[in-house]
């Protein structure tokens, strides 16, 4: 023991201390995903019910009742908010950054192990919060996701009063709950790091972690001030974003997207960290550009915080400011392309195994680039004047938020769950659930994009009431339908997950063959994680290597 | 499921110590959340020259004493700071008592204004320039009140002489907090048009 942050604790904790107050990195991480996993179920709900008023408009919904336009805002309101905030955030940052983290660069656990805690316990508090706002008189925040004043600004526009006061809490709290975690991962990451493992031989999962929290923590900052200004708004009666008192709507646009826009690659990196993991090690190869992959992810990240006004080209900005803009936004798909063709490189030549988790992770790389190349339409100003709040909208970031969040959620649970339970999931209700996901997802969304080019806008809650939609009317219905067997695709999921914890095949230290450090620990890894020192010697993808004995070397593998 | 306690022997770590090195993260998200509040304040007051008739009604004297007290305190944790260097704990504790004497000074003074300011019939209500002076004093007040709170943990733990590292930490922080202020200070008392 040399210094008092080395030690590791000995004593056993009680159910309460290994359930509840943990102080365990892992534990905490599970805390975080099976939250995320609760309210992706919440947010799934919602997609359903406002699916089916759309489908079949002012028919009362299985399991819901009938809907009505002011319910419907509220609906597609919380299912954007849960989705992005308390699924994708708390499942990619929270479950995988916080278990990943210290294993995979040889620590015992984080560096501040209360701080730890404290943010899951702030995030559930979030989580309370928002779904309180439910049941509060009037209902839950009706806003738009974006919650955009003068209509979030004043209670009386949207009819709902306290759902607003409370999504906007709840929002806030997420906030401090995440930039806590953040403050943790990078410090572990960049003092805890086992010997010899040195910046550049960090497994890329790290790196996507370490990126994504830097650019929270440097974009949520404005919106924190403009959370608080909308707040006063709606309960003191300032006019921060109100016109009426010489307030400015559109500056909170600028607040909410200049943090909005560096919160799309929060999420995406570690979705792009998870297969920079389960690529090499079903591809058998070795990560093709590792330093051009941790560059260009240095550098997106750089500009993804100029690109933000490409959400606004409708809102009355400066049309000279337009085009700068517009410039930006195609200048970033150059760093994201070279991340996109450096993991399809690495299929080039490689000995590919189909297991559940690498279809979710191939299926994650495919429909992202239908979603990035969409992007390239709603980042040209010309382009998005016309698309701008079309259902070609909807499709477009679905098709980067699903696959970014959900597949490559999917694709890490499927194959850390032997480290986090000590027991492999079920490979056959895994293809069934990838073949019945992957199949849904596309028939929801193609159509959508269908009805978007065709100008059907997305804040519609009864189409029908418009003639000239109602030759589209059949794509919503398929979209519905779809939606329906999306959410059900998910029944073999949570079967699997839960029958593996206690009934799944007994998993060894390292049952896929890899190299990176957490295999080298238990599984699952106890209290301090390793049971040997660790010492780093080599990048963290050395596969198909010729002079192995195996054909992988793991990184603390010997020169 | 426990394994025994395994000593790792060395790390790969940068020169700072985790302590200081999260508290700087710390900082850099509150310096953008007071950013981000800073900046609303200026592109707003560029778009409005009539705010300079509300401005006038601030008392910029109080305000100017405000930041001398704050300054004076940020000396006196940092006279902590270098007793513990010297090993006088003792001292250092009494030093940082004195910091938070100081500190809530601060907090009486601001509390005199807004009594002068309410009891003139000025709420946040009456003007945007108002609005934002309330809400940026009034965070940046609860900062310190957060601080004067840390100060006294920390001063606790220097009497028994325990955990001398936060010290450090701790006056880093407060050194934000009277950051923010040299920022709030000429924006919203001594600017004028």
């Amino acid at each position: 023991m040399t210094s008092p942050d080395l030690a590791v604790e000995h004593k056993e904790p009680g159910f309460i201390g290994k359930y509840l107050f943990s102080l365990d990195h892992k534990m905490i991480a599970k805390q975080y995903l099976l939250t995320g996993l609760v309210m992706a179920v919440v947010g799934g709900y919602l997609a359903y019910v406002f699916r089916s008023q759309l489908a079949w408009p002012n028919q009362p919904v299985w399991g819901y009742g009938s809907v009505g336009p002011d319910k419907y805002n509220s609906l597609v309101t919380l299912h954007g908010t849960i989705m992005v905030f308390w699924v994708a955030m708390p499942v990619l940052l929270g479950g995988f950054g916080n278990f990943l983290i210290p294993l995979l660069i040889g620590a015992d656990d984080m560096a501040f192990p209360r701080l730890n805690m404290m943010s899951y316990w702030v995030f559930l508090l979030s989580t309370v919060v928002l779904v309180a706002s439910f049941f509060v008189p009037g209902g839950a925040a009706a806003g738009g996701w974006t919650f955009y004043p003068p209509l979030s600004g004043d209670p009386s526009y949207t009819g709902v009063t306290w759902g607003g006061h409370l999504w906007l809490l709840a929002v806030a709290l997420e906030f401090v709950s995440v930039l806590m975690g953040g403050v943790n991962f990078l410090t572990t990451a960049l003092n805890m790091r086992a010997k010899g493992m040195t910046l550049l031989r960090m497994p890329l999962m790290v790196w996507m972690q370490l990126c994504a929290s830097v650019l929270f923590m440097l974009s949520v900052g404005p919106l924190v001030a403009g959370a608080v200004m909308l707040l006063l708004d709606r309960t003191v009666g300032t006019g921060f974003f109100m016109p009426k008192a010489g307030g400015d709507p559109l500056l909170y646009q600028h607040l909410f997207w200049f943090f909005g826009h560096p919160e799309v690659y929060v999420i995406l990196l570690p979705g792009l960290g998870v297969l920079t993991e389960v690529i090499p090690a079903f591809a058998r190869k070795t990560i093709f550009g590792y330093k051009a992959i941790v560059y260009s992810t240095l550098a997106a990240g750089a500009l993804s915080f100029i690109v933000w006004a490409h959400h606004q080209f409708i809102s009355g900005i400066d049309p000279r400011l337009a085009m700068p803009f517009s410039l930006t936004t195609i200048i970033i798909s150059v760093p994201f392309s070279i991340v996109i063709f450096s993991l399809i490189a690495t299929f080039w030549g490689a000995s590919i195994e189909y297991s559940s988790a690498m279809l979710f992770a191939i299926s994650m790389l495919a429909e992202f680039l239908v979603g990035g190349v969409t992007g390239i339409f709603n980042g040209s100003a010309a382009a998005d004047i016309y698309l701008h709040d079309t259902y070609f909208v909807v499709a477009h970031f679905h098709y980067t938020l699903f696959p970014a969040a959900i597949l490559a959620m999917f694709a890490g649970i499927y194959y850390w769950f032997p480290k986090m339970f000590g027991r492999k999931m079920s490979e056959t209700l895994g293809k069934l659930h990838f073949w019945t996901t992957i199949v849904s997802f596309n028939v929801i969304f193609l159509p959508l994009f269908a009805i978007g080019t065709h100008g059907h806008h997305r804040r519609i809650y009864d189409p029908t009431q418009f003639d000239w939609l109602k030759p589209f009317q059949h794509l919503h219905v398929v979209a519905t339908i779809a939606t329906i067997v999306l959410l059900l695709a998910q029944i073999p999921f949570i079967v699997n997950f839960f029958r593996s914890m206690f009934a799944g095949e007994v998993a060894d230290r390292n049952p896929w063959k890899a190299t990176t450090l957490e295999w080298t620990a238990p599984s699952p890894p106890g209290h301090g994680n390793f049971d040997r020192p660790i010492t780093v010697y080599r990048g963290p993808y050395e596969y198909s290597v010729p002079e192995a004995t195996d054909d992988w070397l793991p990184q603390d593998a010997p020169a | 499921m426990s394994v025994a306690a395994v000593a790792i022997p060395e790390r790969e770590k940068t020169s700072l110590p985790s302590g200081r090195l999260g508290m700087w993260w710390f900082l850099a998200g509150e310096l953008v959340i007071f950013g981000g509040l800073i900046a609303c304040y200026v592109l707003y007051r560029l778009k409005h020259a009539d705010w300079a008739e509300h401005a006038a009604h601030v008392l910029w004297q109080a305000g100017a004493v405000n930041t001398i007290v704050l300054l004076t305190s940020s000396l006196t944790i940092v006279l902590a700071f270098r007793s513990v260097d010297e090993g006088n704990y003792k001292k250092a504790a009494n030093q940082m008592a004195l910091t938070i004497a100081i500190g809530f000074l601060f907090v009486v003074i601001k509390t005199f204004e807004y009594t002068h300011e309410i009891q003139a019939g000025i709420t946040p209500k009456t003007n945007l320039f108002w609005s934002f002076y309330f809400l940026m004093t009034g965070l940046h007040a609860l900062h310190v009140v957060a601080g004067l709170v840390a100060i006294a943990v920390v001063m606790i733990g220097v009497r028994k002489g325990q955990n001398l590292q936060r010290v450090e930490y701790v006056g880093l922080y407060w050194h934000l907090v009277d950051v923010i202020w040299i920022f709030l200070f000429p924006l919203l008392y001594i600017a004028s048009g």
